[in-house]
């Protein structure tokens, strides 16, 4: 008789105890991070100094511990005292208050409390420290070409590859609109607009920027009616190459020198605001029945084609949407970073997304978050090592591959408790309603 | 008159390198149904190879250890780097695509991308940012036809990439092994029933196209010499687009498509601004492509390809 190692009373307990944390609330969760956001907001910085980090650590401390490993207990200490005991201690109090709280509250309004108490969060979080609120940014930013992204490449199984393409194409347009309207400019002159007006034009000139971009890309689109799978993948390649040369060879925006003087638009809340808004349409794309098509696409083209399915007005939606959510996070990272070069939207950029969506998974919004979360942590902590970062990150990534070749999340979806309650009872509604007639 | 034919020998030195490269691609493409997307990387780590196999030769016949006439120099170079970076092909394989074999394709061109990033880096890390500069195997010369001037490179990067797809053919179709890989290309299913060692073929298809690389970074070293390690980004991803320029999998097209992309270069650099070269190539390749969606030689729905 053997005794298997999953049912050992350690991992049974631990099992158990995992179970109770994934009943406690996403409100509470939420809660105790608020907690731990204000305490780090009022104590961090002296507790960081008692403890000779110096200042507060930026992406939980844990570069600090890779350059300087003698500062270990010091970090761990921070975490758990700034983090952990303020997020346990309060998930676990305000649980069954959350949760008395939520069963009053409709499904939308849950959505939007969750979803404004997010925002307060990030901000506060990031607000300690300029780094932090340029690097949470960045993370929004690719999380949007991500989702986009995976519109094409997971939904619709394609292999795109030319998400730095559109963002170029984003880049440019909203740098130059903004330059040209609001920006006293060399090239451009003085301000068309006055220049208070930039953060309110702003949104508009990214609607303009991402419906230029989706226009482009009926360049790619187009092929896509007559190929699919690795000469699709060759166009999206050569989308790349042409955008990038196309800008390099437009002196007059400064060719291969680049482009910069972009007003500062792009704070946190309107990356912020831009990134949810983007996810909840991508969203309602792919749960909507537009969306089933565009899997059916995926499996099998001719039966679609059968089913009554156009599977032209399919590809050619995939291909815009992907590319204008992808130009909006172009003209997004453009306004945060405040410098764009041709080269920063080279293959390169595209291989990191790609990275990243495959890390996350395919066909998932969980997973379009998660990659990017899980890439950009790791990219952050190694970025002491400078060069061996990319040594590193390769390494992990083959072997996540390697391990999950679908990835993280992929073809699943994070299941909210609270949702999924509602969900099941919105069906059960239903199908006593259809009973009833 | 004497100027066209100046480029079209710059033409076909250009599509020699392309071709070469383009048939690494190919070649696996035809066996595993992927793209090695590696394969650019490969092709610059060859080249650093080919780089200190041929320092070290150099400066062993300069301490008169190895006396040798500069043609057979060459030969040894070449030879030795083709072997050496056979391995980097094989352990690529190894790494990147053999466990995850019955994986999505996407997730394998993943770990095809990264292992390229690995080496890219790997190299910048080991060797520093410094340019290293190509050493001189054959004095260069100039020769007279008529009214044109070609050099010896020229020449010597041309009959050697015939030398090499000449011997390429004979080995594809009259060797063992070829017929392993030319029955594996056929039907993938059925060959390791037929009790072909399908993990040797797949290595060996692999080592082949690595060699290929290694003599084309050899050629390309002593053409261009300054080596880099983003070379490969560059040239590589041109000799994938050529690869499927000529039709996925088709080792004619490999050819044809390296020469081709290589003729379409040398005549937009010659007759527009040279920073229009890559706007006005890949927007040609994107056109051919759209009216031919599967590439000049490949077909439309036997994914199954002839080698």
């Amino acid at each position: 008789m053997s005794i298997s190692v999953s049912s050992t009373p350690f991992r049974r307990s631990l099992r158990s105890k995992l179970q109770a944390l994934r009943d406690v609330p996403v409100g509470s969760w939420f809660l105790g991070a608020a907690l731990a956001v204000l305490l780090e907001w009022y104590i961090g910085p002296a507790l960081a100094y008692a403890l000779g980090l110096g200042q507060i650590p930026a992406i939980f401390g844990l570069s600090l511990i890779l350059k300087k490993p003698w500062l270990i207990p010091s970090v761990l200490l921070y975490l758990v005292l700034i983090y952990g005991l303020p997020l346990a201690v309060m998930a676990r109090l305000s649980a069954g208050l959350i949760r008395r709280l939520e069963a009053r509250l409709s499904t939308g309004v849950y959505v939007g409390l969750h979803l404004v108490l997010l925002f307060f969060l990030l901000w506060a979080w990031s607000s300690a420290d300029d780094y932090r609120l340029l690097v949470i940014r960045l993370l929004a930013i690719n999380i949007l070409a991500t989702m986009s992204l995976n519109i094409v490449n997971g939904w619709m199984g394609e292999f795109s590859v030319s998400v730095a393409g559109f963002m170029a194409v984003g880049a440019y347009v909203s740098s130059v609109l903004m330059v040209w309207g609001f920006v006293n400019d060399d090239v451009f002159g003085p301000p068309v607009f006055p220049p208070q007006l930039a953060p309110m034009a702003f949104p508009i000139v990214l609607v303009i920027a991402g419906a230029v971009t989706a226009f482009s890309a009926l360049a790619v689109a187009i092929p896509s009616f007559r190929t699919r799978g690795d000469y699709l993948a060759i166009i999206t390649l050569a989308y790349v190459f042409i955008v990038r040369s196309f800008f390099e060879n437009m002196e007059f925006i400064g060719g291969p020198r680049g482009f910069m003087n972009q007003p500062e638009v792009a704070g946190f809340p309107m990356v912020f605001f831009w990134t949810v808004f983007g996810i909840w349409v991508m969203r309602n794309y792919v749960t909507s029945i537009l969306g089933k098509a565009t899997n059916a696409v995926r499996d099998n083209e001719s039966a679609a084609e059968m089913m009554t399915i156009n599977t032209r007005a399919v590809k050619i939606t995939a291909f815009l949407t992907h590319a204008f959510w992808a130009g909006v996070a172009g003209g997004l990272y453009a306004h945060v970073i405040g410098y764009i070069n041709p080269a920063t939207f080279d293959i390169r950029r595209s291989a990191e997304i790609l990275g990243m969506l495959y890390l996350g998974g395919l066909n998932s919004i969980t997973g379009s978050l998660l990659g990017p979360v899980l890439f950009m942590f790791l990219s952050e902590v190694l970025r002491p090592f400078q060069l061996l970062k990319w040594l590193v990150i390769p390494v992990i990534l083959i072997y996540a591959m390697i391990r999950r070749p679908r990835g993280l999340m992929g073809f699943q979806e994070l299941r909210i408790p609270f949702l999924e309650r509602r969900r099941i009872a919105r069906e059960e509604e239903k199908l006593h309603g259809a009973a009833g007639d | 008159m004497s100027q066209i034919a100046q480029q079209v020998f710059n033409a076909l030195q250009l599509g020699s390198f392309y071709a070469l490269i383009a048939l690494g691609y190919s070649m696996v493409y035809s066996i595993l149904m992927l793209f090695n997307f590696a394969h650019g990387d490969v092709f610059m780590v060859a080249t650093y190879i080919g780089y200190f196999v041929a320092v070290g030769l150099l400066g062993l016949v300069a301490a008169s250890m190895l006396p040798l006439p500069s043609w057979a120099l060459f030969v040894l170079t070449l030879v030795l780097t083709m072997f050496l970076a056979s391995f980097v092909g094989i352990l690529v394989e190894l790494v990147a695509y053999r466990p995850l074999r019955d994986a999505p394709r996407a997730s394998a061109a993943i770990t095809g991308l990264m292992v390229g990033i690995f080496m890219e880096t790997g190299v910048l890390a080991l060797l520093g940012a410094s340019r290293k500069d190509f050493p001189a195997l054959i004095p260069p010369q100039t020769f007279q036809l008529g009214p044109i001037y070609v050099t010896n490179l020229k020449i010597l990067t041309l009959g050697m990439t015939l030398l090499l797809l000449v011997l390429l053919y004979l080995l594809i179709h009259h060797t063992k092994l070829g017929m392993a890989m030319r029955a594996m290309s056929f039907d993938y299913a059925v060959v390791p029933l037929l009790g072909i060692p399908m993990n040797t073929v797949i290595s060996f298809t692999f080592a082949l196209g690595s060699a290929l690389a290694g003599a084309a970074g050899i050629l390309y070293g002593m053409s261009y010499p300054v080596l880099d390690p983003y070379m490969g980004v560059i040239i590589g991803w041109k000799a994938f687009v050529a690869a499927i320029l000529g039709g996925r999998g088709s080792i004619f097209g490999a050819v044809v498509g390296g020469f081709m992309l290589g003729a379409i270069e040398i005549l937009v650099a010659a007759t527009m601004p040279s920073t229009m070269r890559d706007l006005i190539a890949y927007s040609i390749v994107l056109l051919i492509l759209t009216f031919r969606p599967y590439g000049l030689f490949g077909e439309e729905y036997s994914a199954r390809l002839r080698l």
